[in-house]
């Protein structure tokens, strides 16, 4: 062999050497995303590759192996999700987190919290970033089917809003003609108001951020008269602001914002765990198990809540995950009502009344199919 | 025996089996990408494709340059978006160009006063974080700014206050199509008396009287146009209706701030290119321009801007293209760009990540090549011209 070929020839194979290794390591690109279980035996490319990759598998195999649950929340929205000085998180959304991961692993600390803004919350979820989105985030049609996500509750009924200056004296939504209104690019906000100052034949003119923080300095530098988000929001970044009792939340609710978690569409059995992790602690507070009286309730002949704390059947084994998945969650993290008056509740700066997230015999829209 | 030579001893085909070889492996590459993406996105029931720009948007957009309501199409969006990155980034583009040329010589000024205030400008915001200048412009110059019904006026007839500028619009009774016409005839005729007057100079080395007052004919025939036609001006004055003010035209705070951010920002840059332009051609030009005779001004315009010129211009470019792709830091300010409008809003009620994304990439794209496009043309018509 000459000696000049010999680069050549070395060329050439590196080269189709490399093409042989970035193959496998694209086809097998799914595995940044492991939620489709079922389809995934029948993918050509995952067999065609030569070398070894990870298949795909269910979110709960990949949850366990890994020891904890990766859940996506707000940039901080008091009781919703909030780091607090020492960067722990808290508020109703992080308690379904913790909630998830006491039904898993029997320890509520086993969760991480990823913030993501408006904006990145879905393709966070669809690429694997997460296992589960408990972000304020409103549960509509389109984002159920046409993003490969499953919303699989609700646990804040929320509505729009809108907050101005008192000094205003605007007493209705109806009497902001011509106002400016503030509030985040990417939300169904920007969407509702476009149809109530449509419908309603009032001008506005919109100022969208990318970040609420920004919605809120725009807010009280005057750029705009009006802010509008979820209601329970507008409570929440309110305790933000320099004077929050010179600000004045409208009493028109605009829309209906279901807000809820959602998980990957296709992995039916993480769907069901996160469902039932929420279910269980509305059905808690309907039996009246709160996370001080559960150990006692344990003894306790009412056979729903020896149903609901695993002493009786095997429910926690149709989920796939320990019979006392309840029981975890309700001493670790407490029942609804417990998470909601801890996060939002009147005793909270918040200070939001229970209204249409009280359970269904308060007059709320609170309900957890049974337990059986 | 004479033995024809082997195929890989031609190093004509050699290279050529070489190419086709990484041509493939490239290819193919590419081709995985997709075709993984797309698989991937079928799978997890993801919409794709791009029919969704024909879907009604149903939002509002705060600036718009063409007709746009919530019950246009997120292909209109996209234009509004684009259009609203264009303007800020062509009008950012002359006001940067105009900043800098005028640091950059006056950091080099004989004047110790103006070159020091020169520097420490150019030192100040060339080193101070770009989305930091824009937050300080916005809000900042935000907050200090009164509320609508205390509104700083000039005359009661211009106003100022955190909801942007009003001015009084100026609008046209008659026939605005021929005082268009009158623009173009006064540009064409400034445009033919100086090219007269310069080729009279350069034939007989006399220097046309009154040549310099030629581009005042850019004014002078419009208005003449006005007077002759008889035509009106009428002014709107902008005024307070509830909310804010009504009338007139007026610029919006988003605006204002992105476009003095944006500018004030890469002036600093071409400052700099104009300064180590100018300090490129060397000391011995001036003096034998000097020794001609010539007078300062007349240096730096015919014999060291021209030169400079050749030096300043390939990184020239490069800062205009960083000012129009710096403008999609206009996200954080509110101001309804590309992708702030397409990449942020759309994205997120269409849920199409990877078109979106592909299509703000595309537009970005074209625009900075159209942007060398024209610059490498100017370049190459200002380079030297060996002889």
């Amino acid at each position: 062999m000459n000696n000049r070929l010999l680069p050549a020839v070395l060329a050439l194979v590196v080269g189709l050497l490399a093409g042989f290794l970035l193959y496998p390591m694209f086809a097998g690109g799914d595995e940044a995303a492991p939620a489709v279980a079922a389809s995934d035996d029948a993918d050509p490319q995952a067999e065609a590759a030569p070398l070894p990759v990870v298949t795909s598998r269910s979110t709960l195999d990949l949850v366990r192996e890994r020891g904890y649950v990766r859940c996506g929340v707000s940039q901080g929205l008091p009781g919703f999700s909030n780091p607090n000085d020492s960067g722990d998180w808290s508020g109703i959304d992080v308690d379904l987190c913790r909630a998830v991961a006491a039904a898993v692993f029997g320890d509520a600390d086993k969760s991480r919290y990823t913030p993501l803004s408006a904006k990145e919350r879905f393709t966070a979820l669809q690429s694997g970033e997460i296992d589960v989105l408990t972000r304020n985030t409103t549960w509509s049609l389109t984002r159920d089917t046409a993003l490969g996500l499953d919303f699989v509750g609700i646990n804040y009924y929320d509505g729009q809003g809108f907050m101005v200056r008192k000094e205003l004296g605007v007493k209705s939504v109806m009497e902001l003609d011509g106002a400016v209104v503030c509030t985040n690019t990417g939300t169904t906000t920007e969407l509702n108001v476009a149809d109530f100052f449509r419908s309603n034949g009032l001008a506005y003119s919109i100022v969208a951020f990318e970040k609420s923080d920004e919605v809120v300095a725009a807010y009280d530098a005057g750029r705009c008269d009006a802010f509008t988000t979820d209601a329970s929001g507008l409570y929440s970044e309110r305790l933000k602001l320099a004077d929050y009792n010179d600000h004045v939340v409208l009493p028109e609710i605009i829309s209906k914002e279901p807000l809820g978690p959602a998980v990957r569409q296709g992995d039916d059995q993480w769907a069901d765990i996160v469902r039932w992790s929420l279910f269980a602690m509305v059905e808690a507070e309907e039996l009246g198990v709160t996370s001080k009286n559960a150990g006692d309730m344990r003894t306790t002949q009412n056979p729903a809540i020896r149903r609901l704390l695993g002493v009786e059947g095997a429910f926690g084994q149709n989920l796939g995950i320990p019979n006392d998945w309840a029981y975890k969650i309700i001493t670790q993290v407490g029942n609804y009502g417990e998470s909601f008056e801890r996060g939002v509740g009147v005793n909270t700066p918040l200070g939001i009344p229970r209204g249409l997230n009280a359970l269904w015999k308060d007059g709320g829209l609170q309900y957890s199919p049974p337990v059986r | 025996m004479p033995s024809s030579p082997q195929p890989w001893n031609n190093p004509k085909l050699r290279a050529f089996a070489i190419q086709l070889a990484v041509l493939f492996v490239v290819g193919s590459f590419v081709w995985i990408i997709v075709d993984n993406t797309i698989t991937n996105l079928q799978r997890q029931n993801i919409a794709s494709g791009f029919g969704f720009l024909e879907n009604p948007a149903g939002f509002g957009i705060a600036l718009t340059l063409v007709d746009y309501t919530e019950q246009s199409s997120y292909g209109r969006a996209l234009l509004v978006g684009f259009l609203n990155t264009l303007l800020v980034a062509v009008i950012g583009i002359f006001v940067a160009t105009i900043l800098g040329f005028t640091l950059g010589i006056a950091r080099l000024s004989s004047n110790w006063l103006v070159a020091k205030i020169a520097t420490v400008y150019i030192e100040v915001v060339r080193n101070v974080p770009l989305l930091l200048q824009l937050f300080f412009w916005y809000f900042a110059v935000l907050r200090a700014l009164p509320l609508p019904r205390e509104s700083l006026s000039l005359l009661e007839v211009a106003f100022l206050n955190n909801r942007g500028i009003y001015v009084p619009a100026l609008l046209l009774e008659g026939n605005g199509l021929i005082l268009g016409l009158s623009v173009l005839v006064g540009i064409v005729s400034a445009w033919l008396i100086g090219r007269y007057a310069k080729r009279r100079r350069l034939e007989t080395g006399e220097i046309v009287k009154g040549v310099a007052f030629a581009p005042l004919l850019i004014f002078v025939v419009p208005v003449l146009a006005f007077l002759a036609l008889d035509m009106g001006l009428k002014a709107e004055v902008p005024s307070l209706q509830g909310f804010g003010f009504k009338g007139g035209w007026s610029l919006i705070p988003e605006f204002v701030s992105l476009l003095l951010a944006l500018s004030f920002y890469t002036a600093a840059f071409i400052a700099e290119n104009v300064r180590s332009g100018i300090l490129a051609v060397s000391k011995g030009q001036t003096e034998a321009a000097r020794a001609l005779g010539l007078k300062p001004t007349p240096i730096l315009r015919l014999v060291i801007i021209p030169q400079a010129l050749r030096v300043i211009i390939p990184p020239l470019t490069s800062q205009y293209l960083n000012l129009t792709k710096n403008s999609s830091l206009a996200v954080a300010i509110a101001y309804p760009d590309l992708v702030s409008v397409f990449s942020g809003t759309v994205l997120n009620q269409t849920g199409q990540a990877v078109e979106v994304i592909a299509i703000t990439m595309t537009i970005y794209l074209s625009l900075s090549l159209f942007t060398s496009l024209v610059m490498n043309w100017y370049n190459r018509h200002m380079a030297l011209v060996e002889r």
